[in-house]
């Protein structure tokens, strides 16, 4: 059997297309789920978006659900008790005006804790996530000092009751995960923006900034926000709004 | 001088008399140990855990290698967010935590009591936790794993949960 040469052209087109568009299908694939056997990839980019208008003044849920989630135990110190997420009371000297917000580590695009780190205990995932990797902390706290937010914590005291996804020991810095265990479970959420949606605030939401199908870029595109200290440029993955 | 010379050699020969005697005894001593069931001086760690006959890596090469396993892993999960069980820490806890205290630690520990054998000192419970999942954190989450979780499970974990069910009463 022989085959015409309408018929050798259409199977020589069809093959063009595929090579042409078989990448493009592998990119909306690794935009979607991820396996756990893979690596992290800079396709995502984790964020938080805070409107603190809805952030009601004296609930303190996100704290107390963070601490929950994580397995942060207070001994009564609250000069050396680790906080990864506190709420933040702002007043208008002028107007009188006060609001409230929760204020945890801001996961820079350009972090500045990273760039302190004499270790490089402090770093940032390929999706935007800064951790710091308490195997090679040495507790010198230089990034508490480099933090504009002031989003890290030091372990004084010896830790108990640690969350199996959740280590914490004494001697190490440590901050806000962004929840990264849920995000690599594929959760689509954090404890604190669960708990304000469980208290009928939803004034936190998860996302990824860079998907333009998301909720968080959709408002983002659609409602005005700003960084916390823009003028540092470090492009904050966490952004405010009605401040 | 001969007489310095001789004096060396009664000595040494004194010494290495000492050392044959000494020796023997605690060969003998070995030897009524190994009689009343243990194992010299030091006595063999003892287990209590559900499973351990088979382990993610053959025995001998998780008995000296692991800490390669898990160092590994701990790059992998902390650096590229790979969350595979295999080699996880988690994974090591949730198999071989001791019946009772669902711990790792503790005297007969799977951990601290090998550990202690072979005199090793053990970081990795100063900051993880050493409880199996169970009982660690009971949140609804991981009682109830989502879609891309319940993907995770490989086919050796499979395997383990249902043999774990048949081990119930």
């Amino acid at each position: 059997m022989s085959i015409n040469r309408r018929q050798f052209l259409g199977l020589g087109g069809a093959a063009v297309a595929a090579t042409a568009l078989a990448p493009g299908l592998r990119l909306i694939e690794l935009a979607q789920a991820r396996s756990p056997e893979e690596a992290v990839t800079s396709l995502h980019r984790w964020g938080l978006l805070i409107d603190s208008s809805k952030c009601a003044d004296g609930c303190t849920s996100c704290v107390s659900a963070c601490a929950d989630e994580n397995g942060i135990q207070s001994h009564n110190r609250p000069a050396t008790d680790a906080q990864w997420i506190r709420k933040v009371t702002l007043k208008d000297k002028q107007t009188g005006h006060v609001q409230t917000l929760p204020l945890m580590c801001q996961h820079c695009e350009h972090p500045p804790c990273v760039d302190v780190c004499p270790t490089g205990a402090s770093f940032k995932r390929a999706d935007g996530i800064v951790l710091v990797d308490k195997h090679i902390c040495i507790g010198c706290r230089y990034c508490m000092m480099a933090c504009p937010y002031k989003a890290r914590s030091f372990v004084h005291e010896v830790t108990t009751g640690q969350k199996s996804h959740a280590p914490r020991g004494k001697g190490t810095v440590e901050a806000c995960t962004l929840c990264v265990h849920k995000v690599d479970r594929g959760d689509g959420s954090t404890a604190c923006a669960d708990a304000c949606r469980k208290e009928g605030h939803q004034a936190i939401l998860f996302g990824d900034l860079k998907d333009p199908a998301s909720e968080i870029s959709k408002r983002l595109a659609s409602q005005p926000s700003t960084q916390l200290r823009a003028d540092l440029k470090l492009n904050t993955g966490v952004r405010y709004q009605g401040i | 001088m001969r007489t310095v010379k001789l004096h060396r050699l009664v000595s040494g020969l004194a010494l290495a008399a000492g050392l044959i005697l000494a020796s023997a005894s605690s060969l003998a001593h070995d030897k009524e140990a190994h009689a009343a069931g243990k194992s010299g001086r030091v006595p063999l760690p003892v287990h209590n855990i559900e499973k351990g006959d088979q382990c993610v890596e053959p025995v001998e090469l998780m008995r000296r290698d692991h800490m390669k396993f898990i160092l590994h892993q701990r790059d992998k999960t902390m650096h590229d967010g790979v969350r595979t069980t295999q080699h996880s820490l988690k994974n090591c806890i949730d198999c071989h935590a001791d019946t009772k205290t669902g711990s790792v630690l503790g005297k007969d520990g799977f951990c601290e009591s090998c550990h202690a054998y072979a005199a090793v000192k053990l970081d990795c419970f100063e900051c993880h936790s050493s409880l199996r999942e169970a009982s660690a954190g009971k949140d609804g989450a991981a009682a109830v794993p989502p879609a891309s979780t319940a993907r995770a499970l490989n086919v050796s974990q499979k395997k383990l949960s249902e043999s774990r069910k048949d081990m119930k009463p």
